[in-house]
């Protein structure tokens, strides 16, 4: 059959005060942004309490439903049939063509709840609700009522027309994007870091991203399949900003003059001040990385600690707490998984220590990152300089 | 010497370049004389005369009868068609099958896969110089085995087999042995006869001799019986169906032409480039030349160079070269996908610290002095610096 209207349901929006709009705006330009590429015609509007999608006279219904289950801060979406006479008669008929359409003739329970926002109507909601439920016993044999748990929840909604809908196909949840102020993620070419980008983009947050790279250690295909990481991830998260940074020298000079088995952590340092830098060009508001308590050596709280102490900006990171699995699967879900797991080499594993410090002091590694005093600078400057700017969409 | 924006392109034993005669007449063969060769009317017999010219061409490049010539998509099927072929067709003879330790996946592979079916697979040793240890395959020939299949240049360090002579002791001990030679590496290196080297199947590939990717063959001697593994229309005699791929059976065609024309002088400028290579690689510090030497030079393959740096993993130099303009390749092209330790150099006995540090340096018909000299020089300056920074 085919639906006229989606009637798109969301999120924690409904809880705003007076800046709601913002919330509601971005939402309804989200939606209009994916639809677009499934055809013309489809208008959205916001309404009282949710948003309504009318639906150009042809689209393919399953496309339209996958577009906007990539979309944050939907809760639910319930295609509906439009009854635009709503006198009861026309009604009755409506909502009885609609139910007979989608479940024919079949035996199964149900319910009927109805709403109005047309006060003007002359019944209210529960007489219209009680009133439909008998009308539809008496067309439908196999129907019976059971108002606790029923096969069909049949919707009725009256406003300027009628509305009929029985399902809600489950959206993404989150808040939309544009109403949360930006961020840098940190994307490595990993499992983790997509799925924290990922995760900080469902709380409605713009994300640019940044990647380090040290040619010729690691390969263009491990900077390939970083690219295709930010493409993966964009899908939800709209385009990102994907810096490629040359981290070679800084490096190899952090080889040449630090203790081996702190390579790991003041690289990391760096890292974050070069993202930072970047982060701030771009006016985002936080950092992300995917780190997870305990992953590896430089996960652990003490090396999280040393790692954190460069940064003024917040670092968001999301699967703190998270188990190994419990990342996997929603880099399975959001379709990062099999990309992460080709094997390209990235700069934190090829100089790896067979021992790196697990348990780091912050005055030992800032003593052993003294001994970059004289090169960091210019290195620094110039991984700034060089950066590669892709945008990935 | 400062050279700049100058390219390297030697990893021609992963591939080379298309020469202009093939490329011309695949054009051809796609715009003008597109036809399928089984059509009644004039455009198929034009098409066909094409395909049985390639034949006609590569029948004579072996002194075989053109009926013997299957065409293929390349390498990998024809050492599918003949291994699985074969050993189908063969089954009730025997169940087994040998081959050497050193092989190409797309040997390898299939017969792991034909161990699925019931048979046996053994894999003779090989010695530090690449050769098939002859006394030690004999021993592995016993009443069931009715295949051996052995490679004739192998591609990652080059070494060469004496054919005839593995044939004839072979099918000395047991005489209706079916000898299947992967010749991909050595086919156009080498003037090839089967009839005269005992070899009942040749498997060929078009783009390592100048053709397009997507070309090849297999020889089949009229005596040995192969199962098809492709079934459809009944094309090539029921061997191979699917419609010509008449563009690559022409390209192939016409790449095997030229290659064979003036084939002793191509041969000798090739020896002549390795013999280069060999003589300046000493001045690279910390290098280890594979299965090769200057004073047993033409006991080799013309084209094929590996080399081990110590301290330096391959994957890195390789990513160094290819920022100078140098295309070179870890292992082989081919598995290089698949991180994981050469069969090859660890056949040829070469050190496990080293094994993770080879890199293969392949030449054609194109290639001058000069790409090696250039090569030779970026390695002097990049090896003391790459191989500073070592993993521990």
């Amino acid at each position: 059959m085919v639906y006229k209207v989606l009637l798109v349901k969301y999120a924690e929006i409904g809880i705003k005060g007076k800046n709601r709009y913002v919330f509601e705006d971005a939402l309804c330009d989200r939606i209009a942004e994916k639809l677009e590429k499934v055809a013309e015609g489809f208008e959205v509007v916001r309404e009282q309490g949710r948003i309504k999608i009318s639906c150009p006279d042809v689209y393919d219904f399953d496309e339209t439903i996958a577009q906007l289950k990539t979309v944050f801060g939907i809760w639910e979406i319930c295609p509906a049939v439009v009854i635009e006479d709503a006198s009861w008669d026309s009604l009755v008929k409506g909502v009885g063509d609609y139910v007979e359409e989608r479940y024919g003739d079949r035996k199964m329970t149900f319910k009927v709840e109805a709403r109005r926002s047309d006060k003007s109507y002359p019944m209210t909601s529960p007489v219209i609700a009680s009133e439909m439920g008998g009308c539809m016993l008496d067309r439908f044999p196999n129907l019976s009522v059971d108002v606790h748990k029923p096969e069909m929840l049949l919707y009725v909604e009256i406003r300027n027309m009628a509305y009929a809908y029985s399902e809600s196909i489950k959206g993404l949840g989150g808040m939309p994007l544009g109403a949360n102020g930006r961020a840098m993620l940190l994307l490595s070419g990993g499992i983790d870091s997509p799925v924290a980008g990922y995760m900080v983009a469902k709380r409605g947050i713009v994300i640019d991203a940044v990647y380090f790279h040290a040619p010729p250690y690691t390969s263009e295909r491990a900077k390939q399949k970083v690219v295709d990481l930010a493409k993966l991830i964009s899908v939800y998260t709209g385009p990102i900003r994907l810096h490629v940074v040359n981290f070679t020298d800084i490096q190899l000079a952090i080889i040449d003059k630090c203790p081996r088995e702190e390579l790991t952590i003041i690289m990391r340092r760096y890292m974050m001040r070069i993202a930072e830098i970047f982060a701030e060009k771009c006016k985002c508001q936080a950092l992300i990385t995917g780190e997870s308590i305990g992953q590896v050596a430089s996960q652990t709280p003490q090396s999280l600690l040393c790692t954190n102490a460069v940064c003024k900006l917040p670092v968001y990171r999301p699967v703190i707490a998270f188990d190994k699995q419990d990342i996997v699967d929603i880099a399975e879900k959001i379709n990062t998984y099999e990309t992460s797991i080709e094997p390209y080499e990235d700069c934190c594993t090829i100089f790896v220590a067979k021992h790196p410090v697990t348990k780091p002091y912050l005055n030992i590694i800032e003593h052993s990152e003294k001994k970059l005093n004289d090169v960091i600078d210019e290195l620094m400057q110039k991984a700034i300089d060089t950066v590669e700017i892709i945008e990935v969409n | 010497m400062v050279v700049i924006n100058m390219e390297a392109y030697l990893d021609n034993a992963a591939t080379t370049k298309v020469s202009d005669r093939v490329a011309e007449i695949v054009k051809k063969t796609m715009s003008v004389d597109y036809g399928n060769p089984s059509s009644k009317h004039n455009k198929g017999f034009d098409a066909e005369q094409y395909v049985k010219a390639a034949t006609n061409i590569i029948a004579d490049s072996l002194k075989v009868q053109p009926k013997e010539i299957i065409f293929t998509s390349g390498g990998t099927e024809s050492n599918n068609m003949a291994l699985i072929g074969a050993a189908l067709a063969n089954k009730r003879k025997g169940n087994h099958i040998i081959s050497s330790g050193f092989e190409h996946a797309s040997v390898y592979n299939p017969l792991l896969s034909l161990e699925d079916f019931g048979f046996k697979i053994d894999f003779a040793p090989v010695d530090e110089k690449g050769h098939i240890k002859t006394e030690e395959l004999l021993k592995l020939i016993s009443d069931e085995t009715i295949i051996v299949s052995i490679m004739y240049v192998n591609n990652e360090v080059g070494a060469v087999q004496n054919i005839a002579g593995l044939s004839k002791a072979i099918k000395a001990k047991k005489n209706d042995l079916i000898f299947h030679v992967d010749a991909i590496q050595a086919y156009g290196k080498y003037r090839i006869f089967p009839k005269k080297e005992g070899i009942d199947m040749l498997s060929v590939s078009g783009h390592k001799i100048n053709g397009p990717k997507g070309s090849g063959f297999l020889y089949v001697d009229e005596k040995v019986k192969v199962r098809p593994l492709i079934f459809g229309g009944g094309q090539q005699k029921n061997r191979r169906s699917g419609t010509e791929n008449v563009p690559a059976i022409a390209g192939i065609g016409e790449a095997v032409k030229e290659f064979y024309e003036n084939h002793e002088e191509k041969i000798n400028r090739l020896y002549d480039l390795k013999k280069h290579m060999l003589e300046r690689i000493p001045e690279v510090p910390g290098t280890h030349v594979n299965a090769a030497s200057l004073d047993s030079l033409r006991e080799a393959a013309p084209h094929i160079v590996s080399v081990s740096f110590d301290k330096i993993k391959s994957e890195v130099l390789l990513h160094a070269l290819e920022e100078k303009g140098i295309c070179v390749s870890s292992g082989s092209a081919c598995s290089s996908n698949h991180p994981g330790i050469s069969s090859t150099l660890t056949a040829i006995g070469v050190k496990k610290e080293l094994l993770d540090s080879t890199l293969r340096f392949s030449f054609s018909v194109n290639t001058t002095i000069e790409e090696i000299d250039y090569c030779i020089d970026t390695l002097k300056e990049l090896v003391p610096i790459y191989s500073r920074f070592s993993r521990r």
